[in-house]
């Protein structure tokens, strides 16, 4: 599929230089969503993204029609929180939405509101994105004074507060519950699901919605096309166009809108209009299909499509479409070691499991890294992993309260199942040559 | 109530009722889950993962923490199963892999959960082969408890119970994932005053306790369960080795302290084992002990001679020229040992244990009493019109706090300035000194259109909607710099309020069993009067007094006019404490013969003529009234230092060398005599004390009826250059206990005067600045400090501090009490 051919719904306007202006956004067809969606009921705007079935874009994964089904009748207030806080090593869709179309994720979160007759949103932008939050600051300046968000917005009896709120640069506050405790000021850690789920306890204890914002920035276009039109394009549940952060080994790094669903792993990775191949002709190893915290996939998985439910039975998962892509040249060990240490230092700290654990992991891949690795480390390794994740399986269970322990299991999991001669090779003393190979077929 | 739920717990059914914890209610089933963050007194956190267990409710088994999940209807737990044991192995394989291995120095170990639950469930061997994590050792968060970031096992109990527990937020997690750590804020200690508890409460050795560091191991000690003589009567773990105490531990009692303790009272048992405690009988002489009435200094004596001086001075005088100050440090049996020898033997009314700072004998006895349980039942409205209980009843501020943060109960506040219990008050109703019972009665007749004592109309307004149901006053003293008249207007107009009951805040330990047992003028034991009582007790006591005698005032006034033979001091300093400082130094020149029983020299002590030493509660056994009422036991630990003796058989003593049996020879003789003469006391026995640790309850009420105050009190018109003032006292005085402890004493901060800032420019004077405040009575030299929850046009002074002693100020009748700041210039 060529780039012409493609329907860009949520990148639209990242070629367009004002596109991140109130001018520019609204010469492009902005506000217009908002407009329409003032016409309709919020029943029947909920029922259209319903009908669009529109996947949460964060990780889980869940439907967001369904999930603001979720807020418990006439309790208020209640609250829409948008996840901006996008911290997945290799994940940076969320960013250039935010820099490149501020008013499409604003206009997206006020018709949100609409639909679920709240009128308070909180704008969660991780702390490192400094530019990020300057243009949706720059950007609700302007749809305040347009009187796009505020009190009687476009006239009607709407209003609707957007206030932005800079992270700290936690990645654990990526975490929809540790996101609402960093919001009430609180250090950030994860509450425990149950009793804490947010549609029914979350920000200040009232019923709450958190999005991820590239589901967001969706709803304008749902409103203006309907939710059918949505639902048309990707296959079986996933529907609509993904943002997919390719990066790693291939030519283009990158971040591409493609159909949901319908899309393979080979198309985005190895197509000439995408990511375009692996770097210098090489061979493909491995590739992590949706975020550091997913298991590994190989070349085998390459003709798998973009579609959540295939991906989940294959044992990985989308994740926040970041895909990263790792050629023969790779050390899986130390590939597996820089994942596991992100982990490790991420952890809030809060469930013994991960703080203690995913270090622990960590202080052992680097012991095997530095030549002091014992035969039992592998064993070792895989019984820690089973300790924080229990049985190993996919989706992993937990003895702790949040999936980051986990996350850090999967890469373990993965190299050791796929690649246990290479760590054989460290601990034997007589290193593999990966390293050696590579320098050869680096371009 | 709603129905049980049945659940299955390794293959048992239980029921329990619904809304359990299933950590609880597998414990009350009797099976044990391992844990260590979870605590009962705080809300669960989920934090260690250690109390994981297998959990099925319909959906097949999953890992889920007992101490955050409630039992639900068909759930079926498996604490015993091999994943369950697998998780759990893990987790403390975890909370080992960076815990230093310190065990045989450590002060924890001995009474560690985490070496215990390790012994129980862990692992045999460790797998950890790197490096542990390293911290400084250990660093201080205040002055007395240290904290050992490397055997932190991170369980948020101690910065849980600052921030939800007290309030005092002042610890907290610093840094992520491997590097976390518990820690204060840069240049702001754990300036909490229960500090301590945290140590108590750390399931490991992370935090400790200077006083106690390094002095014992815990297998060492040998306990007994005993309360602490403060106005809550705070249950305690006694605890010594060698006959030395050397730690105090709550005990969680379900209707008083539920296990907290301040750290006043915790580290205060270092006082009693003080190298200035009294160990043997002195009286006035010369020289190497030489005994000699008219010497300028006190010598060592002994019992016989000591006691046989008093006896002769007051066989020598008459009843009504015999005075006894003081008692509400004794014990239940002790107050009714000397109330028997004063009332029963001596014939004199001249008792008086309220130092006239306190409520007046018929508002303690005569008002309607609530429990602490029904102060803080859900849904009720407590109103405070009193001290700060942060500062004076350090375990009622925690169940205070905890029913309006937890149980939805409202706080109504109505006092001078801001208390601890502010920022969690529904409505806060600051009144003028002196005006406390206008705004009171505005507030329960809903007539407050316009300001009423300071405090807006609308405010009143507000605060009278949350007194639709159950109330709770919390009645006391805000201030010794206004008289007890505007306090006992504000009662008689709640008094007037259906559905309302007291909780009366008073200052010292045992003030309630000291008027149980009759020790103030016209009172005899079991909350009678002499005429209601003359019968019964005329019976079995040689003698009764005819007339009403003399209070605290005119005892000291009786004194300094030489109208007095005999005054006894019963564990009571006037010099110090004294509202009148000067009557009282004239009242211990004038008598002839002042008999000091107490366990330090104080000032007061060191002026008497003949000195008898008590045993503190820790040396002897009786029992305690707390402010609802309960009595529960206090138990003897250890010995008395040198031949000290307990206060009741001092009193039975001297009796004897007056010729008179008070058949009284251990402290449970005092109820089986007391029992059948109180119509309070008949279901109230040394065995029924011993069996029950939440004590006996009295709640008959007795022959004393509450006596409304005259409504028209005059109030000196406001000036616009004065300040009104408020006298209170702190939790770190001079108090004799405080001074005691070396631990303790430097927490007492020098005496100050407390304005707003608003103020400062209003009078021209800088925050620190050093002034003269003048009063009607008298003038002293004072720093003053900004403090903007003192309300405007209002003074706080500490009382008892050190340096300035605002007593010279002070004027006992004056309803309220104007200063004037000057600066010199």
């Amino acid at each position: 599929m060529s780039p012409a051919e493609r329907v860009l719904i949520t990148t639209s306007r990242w070629d367009q230089a004002d596109g991140h202006t109130l001018a520019g956004y609204e010469r492009t067809g902005g506000y217009t969503a908002l407009k329409r969606a003032l016409e309709m009921t919020p029943a029947a705007v909920h029922e259209e993204v319903r009908t669009a079935s529109l996947l949460g874009r964060g990780g889980a994964g869940f439907p967001a029609g369904v999930k603001w089904g979720f807020l418990p009748a006439e309790v208020w207030p209640r609250y829409l929180v948008v996840n901006g806080d996008e911290s997945e090593p290799g994940t940076y869709k969320d960013r250039i939405l935010m820099e490149r179309d501020p008013h499409q994720l604003i206009e997206g979160s006020v018709i949100t509101c609409y639909a679920m007759g709240l009128t308070q949103c909180f704008l969660y932008v991780r702390g490192e994105m400094a530019f990020a939050q300057e243009r949706i600051a720059a950007a609700l300046d302007e749809a305040y004074d347009a009187g796009y968000v505020g009190r009687n917005i476009l006239g009607t009896e709407l209003s609707v507060d957007v206030i932005l709120h800079w992270g700290a640069g936690a990645y654990i506050v990526g975490e929809e519950t540790a996101l609402i405790e960093s919001l009430e000021g609180n250090r950030g850690m994860p509450r425990l699901k149950p009793p804490f789920f947010p549609a029914a306890i979350g920000l200040y204890g009232q019923p709450t919605i958190v999005n991820n914002v590239e589901t967001l920035a969706n709803i304008p276009w749902i409103v203006n096309n309907g939710g059918e039109a949505f639902a048309a394009m990707g296959a079986d549940a996933s529907t609509g166009t993904r943002i997919f952060a390719v990066s790693g080994h291939v030519q283009k790094p990158g971040v591409y809108e493609v159909e949901f669903g319908t899309t393979t792993f080979r198309d985005i990775i190895m197509g000439e209009d995408l990511a375009g191949g692996i770097r210098g002709g090489n061979d493909l190893k491995a590739f992590i299909p949706g975020g550091a915290s997913a298991p590994w996939f190989y070349e085998e998985h390459l003709d798998l499509p973009l579609e959540k439910a295939v991906v989940d039975k294959a044992g990985s998962m989308l994740g926040s479409g970041a895909i990263v892509v790792m050629d023969h040249t790779t050390d899986a060990v130390k590939a597996c070691h820089n994942v596991v240490r992100f982990f490790a230092r991420e952890s809030c700290g809060k469930c013994s499991p991960c703080r203690e654990g995913t270090s622990w992991l960590e202080k052992i891949l680097l012991r095997i890294l530095a030549g002091h690795g014992r035969r039992s480390d592998l064993d070792l390794l895989l019984d820690v992993c089973d300790n924080i994740s229990p049985g190993l399986d996919w989706p992993p269970k937990q003895t702790t309260i949040c999936p980051l322990g986990p996350s850090a299991v999967a890469p373990i999991a993965s190299a050791i199942e796929r690649f246990a001669d290479e760590f054989h090779a460290y601990i034997e003393g007589n290193r593999l040559s990966v390293t050696a190979a590579g320098a050869e077929g680096q371009a | 109530m709603s129905e049980p739920v049945t659940f299955t717990v390794d293959g048992a059914q239980v029921r329990t009722e619904p809304g359990t914890l299933l950590i609880t209610a597998c414990e009350d089933a009797g099976v044990y889950i391992p844990r260590f963050c979870h605590h009962e007194r705080m809300n669960p956190v989920g934090m260690c993962r250690m109390c994981i267990v297998e959990v099925d409710i319909g959906r097949g088994p999953a890992l889920q923490p007992s101490c955050m999940l409630t039992v639900s209807e068909g759930m079926v737990v498996h604490t015993e199963s091999e994943v369950t044991k697998k998780a759990q192995d893990g987790v403390l394989e975890f909370l080992l892999i960076n815990h230093p291995l310190d065990c045989p120095v450590c002060d924890k170990g001995g009474e560690c959960p985490l070496q215990d639950q390790t012994m129980a469930y862990g692992p045999g061997e460790s797998r950890f082969v790197e490096e542990k994590r390293h911290f400084a050792k250990p660093i201080p968060v205040n002055a007395n408890v240290l904290l050992d970031r490397e055997r932190c096992i991170l369980c948020d109990r101690c910065t849980r119970f600052a921030d939800e527990v007290v309030g005092d937020p002042l610890i907290h997690f610093l840094d992520r994932g491997n590097e976390t750590q518990v820690n204060t804020f840069p240049d702001q200690p754990f300036a909490s005053y229960f500090s301590g508890n945290t140590v108590q409460i750390c399931p490991v050795g992370a935090l400790t306790a200077k006083p106690f560091r390094f002095k014992a191991r815990p297998w060492d000690l040998e306990e007994v369960v005993s309360t602490y003589p403060n106005p809550m009567g705070d249950r305690i773990a006694v605890q010594s080795s060698r006959d030395q105490v050397l730690r105090f531990q709550g005990i969680d009692s379900d209707p008083v302290n539920w296990g907290w303790l301040t750290d006043k009272e915790r580290f205060s048992f270092e006082a009693f084992q003080s190298d200035h405690r009294l160990t043997d009988p002195l009286v006035r002489g010369h020289g190497l002990n030489q005994a000699d009435p008219d010497g300028d200094e006190l010598v060592a004596s002994n019992w016989s001679r000591a006691l046989q001086t008093v006896a002769d001075a007051i066989a020598a005088s008459e009843p009504e020229r015999i005075a006894f100050l003081g008692g509400a440090r004794l014990t239940n049996e002790a107050q009714y040992a000397w109330t028997k020898l004063a009332k029963g033997v001596i014939g004199t009314d001249n008792v008086d244990a309220l130092l006239g700072d306190e409520l007046p004998a018929h508002a303690l006895l005569g008002l309607p009493r609530a429990t602490i349980d029904e102060a803080c039942r859900p849904g009720g409205t407590i109103v405070l019109i009193g001290p700060d209980p942060k500062e004076q009843l350090g375990t009622l501020y925690i169940r205070l706090r905890h029913a309006v943060l937890e149980d939805g109960a409202e706080l109504i506040e109505l006092t001078p300035t801001a208390t601890g219990l502010s920022s969690i008050a529904a409505a806060r109703l600051h009144a003028r000194p002196g005006e406390v019972g206008a705004v009171a009665r505005a507030l329960v007749s809903g007539q407050a259109a316009a300001d009423v004592g300071g405090v807006p109309g609308a405010d009143i307004e507000a605060a009278r909607a949350l007194l639709g149901g159950p109330v709770t006053v919390v009645l006391g003293r805000a201030s010794v710099a206004e008289s007890v008249e505007p306090t006992l207007e504000a009662a008689e107009a709640f008094r007037g309020l259906e559905d309302t009951r007291f909780l009366l805040a008073i200052r010292r330990g045992n003030t309630m069993g000291a008027l149980d047992m009759g020790m103030h003028p016209g009172l005899l034991p079991g909350r009678t009067t002499l005429g209601t009582g003359r019968g019964a007790f005329g019976g079995v006591w040689p003698t009764v007094p005819e007339t009403v005698g003399s209070d605290t005032a005119a005892i000291l006034a009786a004194g300094a006019a030489g109208e007095l033979d005999v005054l006894v001091l019963l564990g009571v300093d006037p010099l110090g404490d004294a509202l009148d400082p000067e009557l009282a130094q004239a009242a211990l020149d004038t008598t002839p013969t002042v008999v000091a029983v107490d366990l330090f020299p104080t000032p007061s002590v060191r002026a008497a003529h003949v000195v008898l030493p008590a045993a503190a509660f820790t040396e002897s056994s009786g029992s305690h009234t707390n402010l609802e009422g309960r009595i529960t036991a206090i138990r003897q630990k250890v010995t008395p230092p040198g031949t000290a003796r307990a206060d009741w058989a001092i009193a039975a003593e001297l009796a004897g060398y007056l010729g008179a049996d008070l058949g009284i020879e251990s402290h449970a003789d005092v109820w089986a005599e007391l029992a059948p003469l109180s119509a309070v006391h008949r279901d109230v026995d040394a065995a029924a004390i011993e069996a029950d640790e939440d004590g006996v309850l009295v709640t008959a009420t007795g022959r004393v009826s509450f006596e409304a105050p005259d409504r028209h009190v005059e109030l000196s018109p406001l000036d616009a250059y004065a300040l009104r003032l408020v006298a209170s006292r702190r939790m770190y005085d001079q108090g004799t206990l405080v001074q005691q402890s070396p631990h303790l004493a430097g927490l007492a901060a020098p005496s100050s005067l407390r304005v707003n800032s608003y103020d400062f420019n209003r009078l021209g004077v800088d925050p620190g600045q050093e002034v003269r405040v003048v009063s009607a009575t008298g003038a002293l030299d004072i720093g003053v400090l900004a403090d903007d929850s003192v309300p405007r046009g209002v003074a706080v002074i500490d009382y008892n501090r050190s340096g300035a002693d605002c007593r010279v100020l002070l004027d006992p009748d004056a309803t309220s009490l104007d200063v004037r700041i000057e600066t010199g210039t």
